[in-house]
Parts: C-alpha cells; sequence; structure tokens
C-alpha cells in the first residue's frame, strides 16, 4: 500500500512533492559528556507514514526535539519543504505546520475539549469575550474532517485515554499542522483504540498531512508506516521501505549486529556448591498487576528461578518487564498470585522483609530508583542496608566508610573516592556502586533489572562478569534487558514477555535473536510453561 | 555525611574541600547581604538622611549595648527555633508553613504546666516538665497535617496555613473565655518554670529578655544536627526529602517519616513557646507569636536548611529586627521589614547563581 498511494494528495504541495518534507542532515547534539546524536541523518517525504525506531537512548526524542524547535543542534542543518530552518524557535515550527503529538497528555482537564483546542489562539467576539460557539464550531467542523470523533463540548478530565489522545491530535492540527510528530502514541491505548488511531492515521495521510511516528513496538511500524528510519546509539543507521521489510529485520537493525555482546563467554553447566545450601531460589505463582488506567499490565504470571540459575526475561519494552521487577521488589502493589523467594511468602511483604528473605535488586532507574545522588558514593552505598550500619540509631561512620573502601576496590568504581558526591561519577560508575551493593550484601535471589543501561563497553563486561560469577556462586537471578544480545549471552532460559505475559519460556541453548524476536513482537505464541 | 577515617594507617580521603564548602557557604549570604545594603543606602536617602549615620546608629543599638545586644539574643531565640522547625521538615521534602501556630500551641501548653505546678517547683524539674508539654502541644498540630497527608494526601502548605487559623483561633477563645487575668487577654503568672535572665548572671544586660530558652536552642541545634547526619533516622529522612523513590527502594517507609518530619518540627517550634512564656513574661499571651513563625520560613531559607546555618541566620534577622527599633527616630522601622525582605529574595537568588559563579572559576582555575 505504501507505493501505490493516490496521488490525490492537496495540489497545495504541489511542484515540492519531489521535495522531502523533512530533511535533517548531519545533525549532532551533545549533553554534558552523553553524545546524544552522532551526525543523525532523516528524511521524510510529504505524504507518507514514516517510521523512526530505535533502542531506548538512541537518540529519537532528541531527533524531534531538534526539529520540534525545542533544542538546538550542535552542528548539522534542519530543512522544512525545502527551506533552511535550522535553529529555528518551537513558535517557528508551529507556524511551519509542525506538530508534536507528546507522549504525555498536555492538557488542561478542567476546560472542555474545545476550549482546549482554541487555547492560545480563541476567536474572540468583538475582541474581548471568547466565542464559545465558534470554537465548539470550528472544532466540530475538524473533527468530522478527520474522523476524530469528539465532542467539543466534554470536559477534559471526563474523557479516556484513548479520547484524550484524540484531542492531542486535533489540537496540534487546529493549530494548521500539517507535518504531525506522534511520540510513542499507543504507549496507553488499549488495541481497539489502537486500531482507531491507526485508521485516523491511514486518513491523514491520504488528505496529504505527513506523519511521523516513534516507537519500539515493531508490530506497529510494519503495519502502518510506509518508510522505516532506524537509529542506533546516536546515528540513523538505514533508511528502508516497509513494503518487502520482517519485524526481525528491523530488531536486527535496531539492534545492530556488531555490538553482539559477551560471546563465547558463556560458562556450562555449573559446579553447584549450591546443592549444601537451603536456598529455594525465587518463586512467582499467577503473578497479576493492575497498571495505572485498570489494565492488567501482567496477566498470571508464574515461574521459577533456581538456584545456580539465571532466568533472562527478553521482550519489546513496556511489555510489563517494569511492572513485574517493581511487583517483586515491593515496589508495586500485587493484583493476585504470589512470589516466594527461598519458599517465604512476601507477597505483600515490605522492602525491608524481602532484603531479609535474601532479595537484591538492580533497578533500571539508578538515577531515580538506585542513588540518592546527592549522597556520598559511601552512603549510597548502604542504601538499604542502613540499619544493619547503625548501632543504637547512630550511623556507624567507621563502618560505612570500612564497606566503601571494600566496594569501591573489589568493583573498580572511579574516582576511587568515597566522599564524592554520586551524582560527580560518570553513569557506568554510578551503576557499579549499585550493582556493587546489591551484589556485595548477602542475599539468595537478585533482580538485575537493564544492569548495564547507559554503561560503557568496559563496565558491561564487568557487570556481565558479576552476575555469571553470582550465578556460580548458586544465586538464583532474573534478568531482564532490552538488549537481546545480553539476555541471550547470560541467560540459562529465557522467557519472553508479550502484553503482560511469558509468551514463550525456552532453554537458552535454543534461543536465538530470529527465534525470540517473533516471540517479542506477537507473531508467534508458544506455551509458557 | 562525612566520614572520618579512624587510624593514621588508613587512606585519608575528603569530599568537597573544605575552602570549597566554607566559599559555598560563606559566599552567597555575603552577596545577599551586600545587596540588601545597598538597597538600604537607597531606601535611608530616600529619607534625606546619611546611610553611614543610620548603620551606625543601628550597629550601635544592637550590638553596640548590652541591653540592644541582649534584645536581640531574645529575639534570636526564637527565630532558631521555629527556623529549625522549618528547615527540619524542608531537609525531609516538607514545607511547614504551621510554625505560627505550633509556636503558639508551645507557649500555652508551657504556660499551663508553668500553672499546675505547685509553687517552688524546682527548675530542674519545672524546666523538662515544661518544655515537654510544649513540645507536645507544638508535636500535636504538628502532627495533624502530616497524617493528613500520609493518610489521604492532603499537600502539607495548604493544611498547615488553615492549621494556624483554627490554633490560633482556639487558643484566642480559650484565654479570651476562660484563662485570662481580668482585663487581659494572658493567664495568671506561671508558678513555676520561670527561667534565669542573662541578666541575672551580667548585670549589663540588665533589662533585655534574653534568658536561658537561648542555651536551649543552641542545643536543640546540636541535636538537630547531630539527627539529621549522624543518625539512621536522619540519613532516612534526608534520603526521603532528596529522591523519594530511591529512598523507598532502599526499604525506607516514605510515609512514616513524612509523619516523624513534620511531627518533629511541630515539637521544635512548640519548645520555642518556652523563650517568651518561661523567659520573658511568665505567662502566656494572646498572640505573643507575632509572626516568629512565618519568620522561622526566611531563617530556614538563609541558614541553607543547616541547623548552623539557621543559627546565623536566627541572629541576623534579629539584629534587623532589633536594629528597626533603634533607627526609629530617622526611618520608619518599617524600612526594616523592606530590608528583610531585600535579603529574603537576594539569598534565593544569589544562592545558585553565585555557587555557578564559583564553580565556573574554579573549573577555569583547574583547566
Amino acid at each position: 500500500m505504501s507505493s501505490g498511494r493516490p496521488s490525490t494528495s492537496e495540489a497545495a504541495r504541489g511542484p515540492a512533492s519531489a521535495i522531502p518534507a523533512i530533511r535533517m542532515s548531519g545533525i549532532e547534539k551533545t549533553f554534558g559528556d552523553t553524545v546524544a546524536l552522532r551526525g543523525a541523518t532523516f528524511e521524510v517525504m510529504p505524504g507518507e507514514i514514516h517510521a523512526l525506531v530505535g533502542e531506548n537512548g538512541a537518540g529519537k526524542s532528541t531527533l524531534m526535539r531538534v526539529l520540534g524547535g525545542l533544542i538546538k543542534p550542535d552542528a548539522g542543518r534542519v530543512e522544512v519543504n525545502g527551506r533552511d530552518v535550522t535553529d529555528w524557535s518551537t513558535n517557528d515550527a508551529i507556524s511551519a505546520a509542525i506538530g508534536i503529538v507528546h507522549q504525555h497528555f498536555m492538557l488542561v482537564p478542567t476546560l472542555s475539549v474545545a476550549e482546549n483546542l482554541v487555547l492560545g489562539c480563541e476567536p474572540k467576539t468583538r475582541g474581548i469575550a471568547l466565542d464559545y460557539k465558534r470554537a465548539a464550531d470550528d472544532v466540530r467542523k475538524l473533527s468530522s474532517d478527520t474522523g476524530l470523533v469528539i465532542e467539543p463540548e466534554r470536559l477534559v478530565s471526563d474523557l479516556s485515554v484513548g479520547e484524550a489522545q484524540r484531542v492531542e491530535i486535533l489540537k496540534v492540527l487546529f493549530r494548521g499542522a500539517r507535518i504531525l510528530i506522534l511520540d510513542e502514541p499507543t504507549a496507553v491505548l488499549s488495541p481497539p483504540e489502537v486500531r482507531e488511531l491507526w485508521a485516523v492515521l491511514r486518513r491523514l495521510r491520504d488528505n496529504g498531512d505527513t506523519i511521523v511516528l516513534i516507537t519500539h513496538r515493531l508490530d506497529e511500524v510494519v503495519e502502518l508506516s510506509d518508510t522505516i528510519t532506524v537509529m542506533r546509539a546516536g546515528r540513523t543507521v538505514d533508511r528502508i521501505k516497509t513494503l518487502g521489510t520482517t519485524p526481525a529485520e528491523i530488531a536486527r537493525l535496531m539492534v545492530g549486529r556488531e555490538v553482539s555482546l559477551s560471546a563465547g563467554k558463556r560458562v556450562q553447566p555449573l559446579s553447584r556448591q549450591s546443592e549444601t545450601s537451603p536456598s529455594q531460589g525465587l518463586e512467582v505463582r499467577n503473578l497479576g498487576i493492575t497498571g495505572s488506567h485498570g489494565v492488567r499490565v501482567i496477566d498470571g504470571v508464574s515461574f521459577k528461578v533456581k538456584p545456580g540459575e539465571i532466568l533472562g526475561i527478553a521482550g519489546v519494552e513496556g511489555n510489563g518487564q517494569t511492572e513485574l521487577i517493581e511487583a517483586l521488589a515491593g515496589l508495586r502493589a500485587v493484583a493476585g498470585g504470589e512470589i516466594l523467594i527461598d519458599g517465604v511468602d512476601i507477597t505483600r511483604k515490605p522492602v525491608t522483609v524481602r532484603h531479609d528473605a535474601g532479595l537484591s535488586h538492580i533497578p533500571e532507574d539508578r538515577h531515580r530508583r538506585g542513588l540518592i545522588l546527592e549522597y556520598t558514593v559511601a552512603d549510597n552505598l548502604i542504601l538499604g542496608l542502613q540499619k544493619h550500619f547503625a548501632k543504637r540509631g547512630v550511623i556507624e561512620d567507621d563502618r560505612v566508610m570500612e564497606n566503601a573502601l571494600k566496594e569501591i576496590s573489589s568493583f573498580d568504581i572511579r574516582p576511587a573516592n568515597p566522599l564524592l558526591a554520586a551524582r560527580a561519577l560518570s553513569g557506568g560508575n554510578q551503576q557499579k556502586i549499585v550493582v556493587a551493593r546489591e551484589m556485595g550484601r548477602s542475599f539468595s535471589v537478585l533482580l538485575a533489572s537493564q544492569p548495564t543501561r547507559g554503561v560503557d563497553v568496559g563496565a558491561i563486561e564487568f557487570i556481565h562478569q558479576q552476575l555469571l560469577d553470582a550465578r556460580a556462586r548458586g544465586k538464583a537471578i532474573l534478568l531482564v534487558s532490552a538488549e537481546l544480545n545480553e539476555v541471550l549471552a547470560l541467560s540459562d532460559r529465557i522467557a519472553v514477555m508479550y502484553r503482560g505475559k511469558f509468551a514463550v519460556v525456552m532453554p537458552a541453548a535454543e534461543a536465538s535473536e530470529d527465534v525470540l524476536g517473533e516471540y517479542m513482537i506477537g507473531t508467534k505464541k508458544g506455551n509458557a510453561a | 555525611m562525612s566520614a572520618s577515617v579512624a587510624g593514621d594507617a588508613k587512606p585519608k580521603f575528603s569530599g568537597v574541600p573544605w575552602r570549597e564548602r566554607a566559599e559555598e557557604a560563606l559566599f552567597p549570604p555575603a552577596v545577599a547581604l551586600l545587596v540588601a545594603l545597598i538597597c538600604g543606602d537607597l531606601l535611608i536617602l530616600s529619607y534625606g538622611q546619611s546611610p553611614a549615620a543610620v548603620y551606625r546608629l543601628l550597629l550601635e543599638g544592637t550590638w553596640g549595648n548590652a541591653y540592644g545586644f541582649g534584645q536581640v539574643l531574645y529575639k534570636a531565640t526564637t527565630l532558631a527555633f521555629t527556623g529549625l522547625a522549618v528547615s527540619f521538615g524542608l531537609r525531609a521534602g516538607l514545607f511547614n508553613i504551621g510554625s505560627e501556630s505550633q509556636l503558639a500551641a508551645g507557649g500555652f501548653a508551657a504556660a499551663l504546666a508553668g500553672l499546675a505546678l505547685p509553687v517552688g517547683t524546682p527548675l530542674v524539674l519545672a524546666l523538662p516538665i515544661c518544655m515537654i508539654a510544649a513540645g507536645l502541644a507544638g508535636g500535636a498540630v504538628g502532627s495533624v497535617p502530616a497524617y493528613l497527608k500520609t493518610r489521604f494526601g492532603a499537600h502539607e502548605v495548604i493544611v498547615t496555613i488553615m492549621l494556624n487559623f483554627i490554633v490560633l483561633a482556639l487558643l484566642n477563645w480559650f484565654i479570651a473565655g476562660h484563662l485570662h487575668v481580668p482585663e487581659t487577654l494572658h493567664t495568671p503568672e506561671i508558678h513555676a518554670g520561670a527561667l534565669p535572665r542573662l541578666a541575672d548572671m551580667f548585670e549589663r544586660f540588665h533589662g533585655s529578655a534574653a534568658n536561658l530558652a537561648l542555651v536551649v536552642a543552641v542545643v536543640v541545634a546540636g541535636a538537630v544536627w547531630f539527627y539529621l547526619f549522624r543518625a539512621r533516622g536522619g540519613y532516612e529522612l534526608r534520603a526521603v526529602g532528596l529522591q523519594p523513590d530511591a529512598a523507598e527502594y532502599g526499604g525506607i517507609a516514605v510515609g512514616r517519616v513524612w509523619l516523624r518530619a513534620l511531627t518533629l518540627s511541630g515539637v521544635i517550634a512548640g519548645i520555642g513557646g518556652i523563650n517568651y512564656v518561661l523567659g520573658y513574661k511568665h505567662y502566656y499571651e494572646d498572640g505573643f507569636a507575632g509572626g516568629a513563625g512565618f519568620m522561622g520560613i526566611a531563617v530556614a531559607l538563609v541558614g541553607r536548611n543547616h541547623p548552623f546555618g539557621v543559627l546565623v541566620a536566627a541572629f541576623f534577622f534579629a539584629t534587623l529586627s532589633q536594629g528597626g527599633l533603634a533607627i526609629h527616630a530617622f526611618v520608619p522601622k518599617q524600612m526594616m521589614d523592606v530590608l528583610q525582605g531585600v535579603v529574603i529574595f537576594a539569598v534565593a537568588v544569589s544562592v545558585p547563581e553565585v555557587r555557578r559563579i564559583l564553580r565556573g572559576a574554579r573549573k577555569r582555575a583547574d583547566a
């Protein structure tokens, strides 16, 4: 369907039809020490649905923020409809008909739909009072033109998530946007709402609008887009026609062959010292979790992780992995089911009880959960263990310091100064603080969520080795990672999460990127035994 | 929390160098003071007076004579308590605007305790009893917003503000309707618990209200420092204030810490009531707090939420307040209110800005 699009598209674009709607070339952007974009190139033709895909942190959002005038690139050139607009402002972008539909709704809940839409460009009666009737009529007309059905008089606070998103799209269209950028539009939608959104987007495209879709759900990409641009580590690595490609191929491009990590480092079945240990590992029975919109984000998941085993969870992000780990760690309420550590039921127990039961947790977001950035390295190394470092309510500085020096040297945290604020360390060394703390204490079950996210290659290898060593010591490890290679390289068994369930659980020996990929995007369903 | 390494064999580490810390602690308030001085100059000039003369008068009226200095110390005492109370809440990420009513409730309870005790109760017994009463009353007021926040998610700023009206009106009703000495709005004089004044030890301070409560304030500041930076409870409290999600991850019950922080904040403000009631008038008088609770917010801000910084800031604001009286003959004393506003404003603006400049300069020096 992509190639044979009717050329009934608005003639207003007429002679410019050969000129790309968007052309960005050699875009570079650095934030502090992190390079977000390294010479990204992006070209979108008018009247197409263009998918921008890539792993988290690949630079998709940054690229779109440059386009929307929200941030200025360090280098590179941005053209819209053939006009050089590098360094333009948000207002310039809006007047040039670029509209960004943000992932998080930016609506005023106490105002009506129509009032939200006209905010900033209100029609007035004789210059003073707001002309509600005209506003409502304008909105109704736009609504029927685009198929985004919504009552202009309704209050935004009364709308469902899908309806609120419709209003967001209407809002940018109302301001005359002809180039729409949608950032993860389906993240909060139910399947029927997603189908409605697809219909609307196709209709807009057929009316001649240009649509850029940021997503990491590859099934959506294949279903909807005409062209795909793949980003990896701040670069645009490929631009392909959707027709004739497969989700597996896109996944390969996203992950990148050359980053194949820790290959050949695999430790073969173990000399289990744990035969004598009483540990029974982690057991989860029929776990259910309800998300913020009343949706079941985890639905009837059961599994066991035995001592001396790494169970890897693969899956496209947003399929329930975060919620699963948070529930196991005691940071999210459980709707049903049981969680057992070494045979002890901790389903509804607080974090500290889980710690005492032998649970250790490397959280996926070290800046939000794993570290208190203003605290020193030494103080961060006792977070969660503070009661063990206090005597009669007073923290024992000598022991805190002793512990810090020990962990700093055994995990090679640099700079080796326990009194520096954690904020002052690089991302990789910050992650090492978290890993050192969680693996340096006594534990029997480890939840390792994105343990190497945003960490440099050397630290990745080190952390992988730590995980394998812990496995050899008879620890039960649940590993969640967006990096398929990481899951493949470290796990004994691999489960694939898809829409809140385990699509399949298989021995790592039988798994490969291609096999897992099909389960990840839901084209294949297996028995999640 | 800076840990010192015991023993000589171990390597020594330092976090942020001592000099840098001193610079960052002192420069911003110094800049703020400078700005305030310049504004003060302009204000004084606008009244046709000589800034030099007025400032000299201000200094003579405050630090220049024993009575004035005693009054500064007396005023600083109450401000130290309310400043410590507000800063304690802020360390947990909570804004306690209720120290005004907590202070009043504490003073009221101290007076009740002082009235209930038999005449002649020795101070070593009476003072702790009155302090406990004051702390309990302040803590009770503080625990209401704490409970409403943890139980229902009610915002502590709204609740503490509203509670000020409720508590102050209740106290007014008590005094006006039940406990007052005829023709006044204060209780009878307490039977026990009156604190010795500075003037009792040093004759030169005669007439000033500075009293033993000052020592109590300094002790409380020390205790707050110890709790915040040495105790496990303080570790958890500051963690909640800095990053609640990380605190939750670390097994810290965030709600319980909020409850504790706001209640203790109320306790500290409540104990502050002894300065007026036990140390100065020896009775509770309606409206004695007189804005000292609200001024505690400014004291905490200028003192950078550090207990010892709060002591210095309390002394500074007390000087301005007392100085306003000293220069009253030349310029309206409200000028000091304006200056206080300027100082607060200048500190709020200059702290991040001056720090940024300092760090930039250091970076360039390193390069």
